[in-house]
């Protein structure tokens, strides 16, 4: 009498031919995610969100939890900024309120020399304040940050990130009670920037890197503009502040790398922000935005 | 496998997501953290074998893939933790003899995983750094996962066993 031979015939597999069955398969499952997710309008969005709304409120609950024992950090690696981000949270408010006015490259003058119709009043940005809750690994390659604020809050995806000492980055992904924002420092992340000093603008593009190696690289779109040393550089806004508003501080000349072959410049920007010790941000919100925190608004310019 | 047990599993590597999130980045180099997921699927590997790890790298990776703040394409970090998981079950004989052994899978496991994930950013041009920068983060990883693998990998074998295994392994085979 013939043995059937099949698979699924009459001999029952050994574990290892299941277990390798069982690999094919999710491996092949894998794939089919990484292929669907990989279109620009991705039918994995309702799920990611879904996602979003069960594991970000665990992760403002797991960071409002260790947030008294987040000093240990400040013991097991000497890092100034997370020291200087307690002072800075009891003054959070008004830091971040102060921080619109008190910008380092004067905001009214961009405003005038624009030319356009922005009068002064629409400048004053109103803030929402969040705190980071979770920072993606930089085993992900990718630099992201969760928020504890969301559409409740009325934060919205394309929206600014700021903290009290520059540009921080934009939101992406918005779920109910949390926000995924981009760091300006991924390699994804591009703003438009503007010298302080002579008003040129150009290109600014994460490296993907944070802490003291975090650096951001500058293009100016005239070739023939040399930035200075220390220069300021501040974003020049997009249309309606979608997704970076005008004027806020990004970061300062380093250094300027010019390659004869591409016959261009690149100045490698030093952030303003220590991307390291993140903690209190403010999302930049529409004018009258109603929410379940309390919206920050700029003191009217003078 | 009962659904208390599937639940108690659930919770485990919702506690491995959030906890490398939240927790270690008080503690991250450069941004790197200890890959807790992972060390969470390579001794799930290899307590209960090759397939499991594959099954529970599979819903792991899935998580840190859709998880806020992940802005990477989803599927990635599943697709690593999936053939992490199968891998580390092969070797679970040598991981099982000694301690040194089980830190030396997880540290191979983790120079596989992160490894895999980098080179599917590179197919997929999705956020790749230039090759230094993502060699640095792979050695940072490694070391941290070996540092914490005394300390994790008893700790996860207990949770395991108050976890409880199903009773029929060996009819199992015979039925299917």
């Amino acid at each position: 009498m013939l043995q059937d031979r099949r698979p699924r015939g009459g001999r029952a597999p050994t574990p290892e031919q299941r277990a390798r069955r069982v690999l094919g398969l999710l491996v092949l499952a894998c794939l089919t995610v990484i292929i669907l997710d990989a279109r620009a309008s991705s039918p994995l969005d309702p799920l990611r969100s879904a996602v979003g709304n069960v594991v970000g409120p665990m992760e403002s609950a797991t960071a409002t939890a260790v947030r008294p024992f987040s000093d240990l950090g400040d013991t097991l690696q000497t890092n100034h900024g997370l020291r200087k981000d307690v002072a800075r949270l009891e003054a959070a408010n008004a830091q971040l309120r102060g921080q619109v006015a008190t910008a380092p490259v004067d905001r009214q003058r961009l405003a005038e020399l624009d030319g356009l119709t922005k009068v002064v009043g629409d400048t004053g940005y109103s803030m929402v304040a969040a705190h980071v809750v979770a920072v993606g690994p930089m085993q992900s390659f990718s630099r992201t940050v969760t928020i504890d604020a969301g559409t409740s809050s009325g934060v919205h995806k394309d929206m600014t990130v700021l903290n009290s000492d520059g540009l921080v980055g934009r939101v992406v992904r918005a779920t109910r009670s949390n926000a995924t924002v981009l760091l300006i420092v991924d390699t994804d992340s591009v703003v438009g920037g503007r010298l302080g000093t002579n008003l040129e603008i150009g290109f600014l593009r994460g490296r993907g890197s944070v802490g003291d190696t975090g650096r951001l690289a500058l293009d100016l779109v005239d070739n023939s503009v040399v930035p200075a040393k220390d220069d300021v550089v501040v974003t020049w806004g997009s249309k309606d502040g979608v997704p970076y508003v005008a004027g806020i501080p990004i970061g300062r000349v380093e250094s300027v790398v010019s390659s004869p072959r591409q016959s261009s410049r690149q100045a490698v920007i030093e952030p303003f922000v220590d991307f390291t010790a993140l903690d209190v941000v403010g999302v930049v919100v529409p004018k009258g935005t109603k929410g379940d925190r309390p919206v920050l608004t700029a003191g009217a310019p003078q | 496998m009962t659904a208390l047990r599937g639940a108690g599993f659930a919770a485990l590597v919702c506690a491995a997501v959030v906890a490398q999130a939240v927790v270690f980045r008080f503690v991250a180099i450069d941004g790197v953290v200890p890959d807790i997921a992972l060390v969470l699927v390579v001794v799930a590997a290899i307590d209960r074998g090759p397939q499991f790890g594959a099954v529970l790298g599979f819903a792991a990776g899935l998580l840190v893939d859709l998880a806020p703040p992940a802005d990477h394409i989803a599927g990635r970090w599943a697709l690593a933790l999936v053939v992490v998981g199968y891998l580390a079950g092969r070797v679970r004989d040598d991981a099982r003899s000694s301690a040194l052994g089980a830190v030396l899978v997880v540290g191979a496991a983790s120079f596989v995983g992160t490894s895999l994930y980098a080179l599917s950013g590179v197919v997929l041009g999705d956020g790749a750094l230039p090759v230094d920068e993502t060699l640095r983060v792979i050695v940072t990883s490694v070391l941290w996962d070996v540092l914490l693998a005394p300390l994790l990998v008893p700790l996860l074998l207990r949770a395991f066993d108050l976890l409880g295994r199903d009773p029929v392994p060996a009819r199992s085979r015979v039925l299917h």
